[in-house]
């Protein structure tokens, strides 16, 4: 396929995946402010825009950081190149740009997608509905994914529709866990010690972790599961590990389909040592955010090894 | 012109219903009215959901728009259809000759048949194209010819587009869209069917590829991009003949093949459905600016390594003055009468006719020669005195650049609209696809239709809608 092209489906995929997951944390920071005081309310919709790297940006057009306006400027905001509806107009976009290497049913999904939360987001949201729109789009993302999953071809494409969605959603789950661990445990000796089981909750509902969680450990609260299961359990979806088996697989297809690897392919193999046959108090030790830094940057330089590998600008 | 010189297609001046319409006016007479209604709805929400759009030049916050679709079909008997493919067939054939001619020997301008100075001076004759003969002889792969009706029997045809016919994904679109929303109207009128039309095309741009090609050779479309107004038809016919689709970024000149960048290196490519135009093909042949053409692809082109389709400088025989000598050109190559008449075309450019012009103007509709989409034509019965007199200036400064025609009374076909059908002026673009192994005509084509009252003016950029064309299998 052409280069431009798989540069399209796997940019579009990240879009999708990143509003998703943009509406997640919303959620979980609503939830948030609504249990507990105006302070800790400020604080939590602070590390929100932290988190999507926005916060400079709205600094520059807000002096506050009052729900209604941090929900508006994620979700809609014109001044705001990052916003939900502005990633879902260029997934639309690259679905227009791919037309001919999507199936019908993903560009009708992707399309009604963006003409509905382009309704819902032409006024600002209200708090009542602030719920009914963030579901919203992630129905529609979900939507999306599942017709690429039930009407795609397993071809070429397909591989970097997943390599896109995985990329991005490694990303997303170590900033938040940064974000996160960062500004509830200033201290190491907090590790082990019990914990302040809201604060932790919210964690676990931005990566819709929470259910997996209360499953695996009887409602014990802690800081170590928690870690382990977002980091390194590879059953649950939107933790590091799985993220790095879809990709690996993805690369994996890739490669059989051409007959040779390149240099993603190491850069992979590289990043995934890190990760696997680790222990939390291994990650521990070296220090949880600069595990997750470096974490990010390695995403950071697979995806940049993909697109160079795969021909996507040149 | 009066409302009973009209010819309507589905009623007769008694108010009895012509044979082509029979079976639908039996099958439409049974529907209830509040269910054709919600249908008239769902039609358009069926096409916004689809991504069926075109996007208009010079409108706002309108980049992307639906043409409008009337639900009532537009019908054509098997028999009158029989007659016209023969016509149509006939004036194809001899476009594609008269390209080769005016490319080569120009024995028609040695003959006395056509002046010279018509394409001298036309900005789509390629002097770089002068001696060379494309794979397989074919200049005009697509063909749009359109039609107009005036009578039972009367079809002449208003313009060919030898350059780049759009509008085929609507042809295909609109039958879809017609047996998703009535499929037990298929059953019981047999209608011959489109769908066929991207594998009839592949298989036409496969038999004109150039002989270094391999056995399967690879087709790819090229489009400007995603904010060209017919990007929805590159897309949708690359998508249903299993090319690729490419923009000029994808594409570079190397080892003398045309190539595009795919995720495992260069390929080549064998043939070029291309939708961008000449001037833009090349910047280094061409217009230096274009950043949508591939630099080179005319040395490669002329080495006989790549088939364009169509070939560069077939825009000559879309010019309005070259028309008006077609039953010559078609007289002059196939040693036949033309089967088809064109519209009576006055040649500005000819002063008794010139003068005529000027003295009725409220009357005529006066074209562009080289203007397509209905922008910059007067139609004289519906301007005003003011419109028609700063007309009368652009013609007198460069009356060479001018042709008129009489405002025809083009058939009507009835539309749905809230209040009932209601009768619409309509044309015809039937397409065509040429090949050394012959030519193929798909049945019917695409009607367009103005959508106001009284309207003419059919395209789509203009406010025209289109409808679902049926040619009966009788």
């Amino acid at each position: 396929m052409l280069g431009r092209v798989a540069n399209g489906m796997f940019w579009m995929y990240r879009y999708l995946e990143r509003a998703e997951n943009t509406a997640r944390l919303l959620a979980a920071g609503h939830r948030m402010a609504l249990t507990k005081g105006a302070d800790i309310a400020d604080e939590e919709w602070r590390s929100v825009l932290t988190t999507l790297g926005q916060l400079q940006q709205y600094k520059a057009h807000h002096d506050d950081f009052a729900g209604a306006h941090v929900c508006d400027f994620v979700l809609r905001s014109k001044a705001n190149d990052q916003s939900v509806l502005s990633m879902f107009e260029r997934a639309r976009t690259n679905a227009r740009t791919c037309r001919s290497a999507i199936t019908a049913e993903v560009w009708e999904a992707v399309n009604e997608g963006y003409m509905s939360l382009r309704d819902l987001l032409a006024r600002p949201v209200r708090e009542a509905s602030l719920n009914v729109a963030l579901s919203a789009i992630r129905r529609e993302s979900t939507l999306a994914r599942g017709a690429t999953h039930g009407s795609m071809m397993r071809n070429e494409g397909y591989s970097f529709v997943r390599l896109g969605t995985f990329a991005e959603r490694a990303d997303n789950t170590a900033r938040i866990l940064d974000v996160k661990y960062y500004l509830l445990l200033p201290s190491l000796s907090y590790v082990g010690t019990p914990l302040d089981t809201g604060q932790w909750d919210n964690v676990l509902r931005s990566l819709s972790g929470e259910r997996a969680y209360r499953w695996l450990n009887a409602g014990r609260m802690e800081a170590r599961s928690i870690a382990e299961l977002l980091i390194l359990d590879d059953r649950f979806p939107r933790s590091l590990a799985f993220c790095y088996t879809a990709m690996r697989d993805n690369l994996a297809s890739l490669a059989r389909l051409h007959g040779r690897e390149g240099p993603a392919h190491d850069l992979m193999r590289e990043a995934d040592q890190r990760l696997t046959g680790r222990t939390v108090e291994d990650i521990f030790d070296q220090g949880l955010h600069q595990f997750l830094t470096e974490f990010i940057s390695r995403n950071q330089a697979v995806a940049s090894a993909i697109a160079e590998q795969y021909r996507f600008n040149a | 012109m009066s409302a009973g010189d009209l010819f309507d297609e589905m009623h007769a001046p008694d108010g009895s219903v012509r044979d082509a319409y029979r079976l639908y006016h039996n099958w439409l007479t049974e529907q209830d009215s509040a269910w054709m209604r919600r249908k008239h709805f769902e039609a358009e929400s069926f096409f916004r959901r689809t991504g069926i759009t075109f996007n208009v030049y010079g409108e706002e916050d309108a980049e992307e728009r639906l043409i409008p679709f009337d639900m009532v079909p537009r019908i054509i008997t098997g028999g009158e259809w029989r007659k016209l493919t023969r016509g149509i067939e006939q004036r194809v054939r001899a476009l594609n000759a008269f390209m080769h001619d005016l490319y080569h020997r120009q024995e028609i301008i040695r003959s006395g048949r056509l002046p010279e100075r018509l394409f001298r001076n036309n900005k789509a004759w390629l002097p770089e194209m002068v001696g060379f003969t494309p794979p397989g002889g074919v200049y005009t792969h697509i063909v749009g010819i359109d039609l107009v009706r005036t009578g039972p029997d009367e079809f002449l045809v208003l313009e060919d587009n030898a350059r780049t016919p759009s509008g085929v994904s609507y042809m295909l679109e609109n039958r879809e869209t017609m047996m998703a929303m009535f499929p037990e109207l298929f059953s019981r009128v047999k209608v011959q069917p489109v769908s066929n039309y991207p594998r009839r095309l592949a298989k036409s741009l496969t038999a004109c590829a150039p002989p270094c090609a391999s056995a399967n050779p690879t087709v790819a479309v090229l489009t400007p991009g995603i904010y060209n107004s017919a990007y929805f038809e590159h897309a949708f016919l690359a998508d249903q003949m299993g090319a690729e689709l490419v923009e000029g970024s994808d594409l570079r000149v190397i080892d003398g093949r045309v190539q595009m960048r795919t995720t495992q290196g260069f390929q080549p490519i064998d043939v070029l459905y291309r939708r961008v135009d000449d001037d833009f093909l090349d910047p280094l042949t061409f217009n230096p600016e274009s950043v949508l053409g591939v630099p080179g692809i005319m040395d490669v082109y002329r080495a006989g390594r790549v088939t364009i389709a169509n070939a560069p400088g077939t825009g000559v025989a879309d010019d309005k003055a070259i028309y008006s000598f077609m039953p010559e050109i078609v007289e002059f190559y196939t040693g036949e009468k033309p089967l088809l008449p064109n519209v009576q075309t006055w040649r500005c450019a000819d002063p008794d006719s010139l003068k005529y012009v000027l003295a009725h103007l409220p009357e005529l509709v006066v074209k562009e020669v080289h203007g397509s989409g209905g922008y910059g034509m007067l139609i004289g019965p519906t301007s005003t005195r003011k419109e028609i007199a700063e007309f009368r200036e652009k013609l007198l400064a460069r009356p060479d650049n001018y042709i008129a025609q009489p405002t025809l009374s083009l058939s009507t076909c009835p539309i749905y609209t809230r209040s009932g059908l209601a009768p619409r002026h309509v044309d015809l673009r039937p397409f065509v696809l040429v090949s050394p192994e012959g030519i193929d005509i798909t049945p019917g084509g695409l009607t367009r239709v103005a959508l106001k009252k009284g309207s003419l003016v059919v395209n789509s950029s203009q406010g025209g809608g289109t409808k679902d064309s049926w040619v009966l299998d009788d």
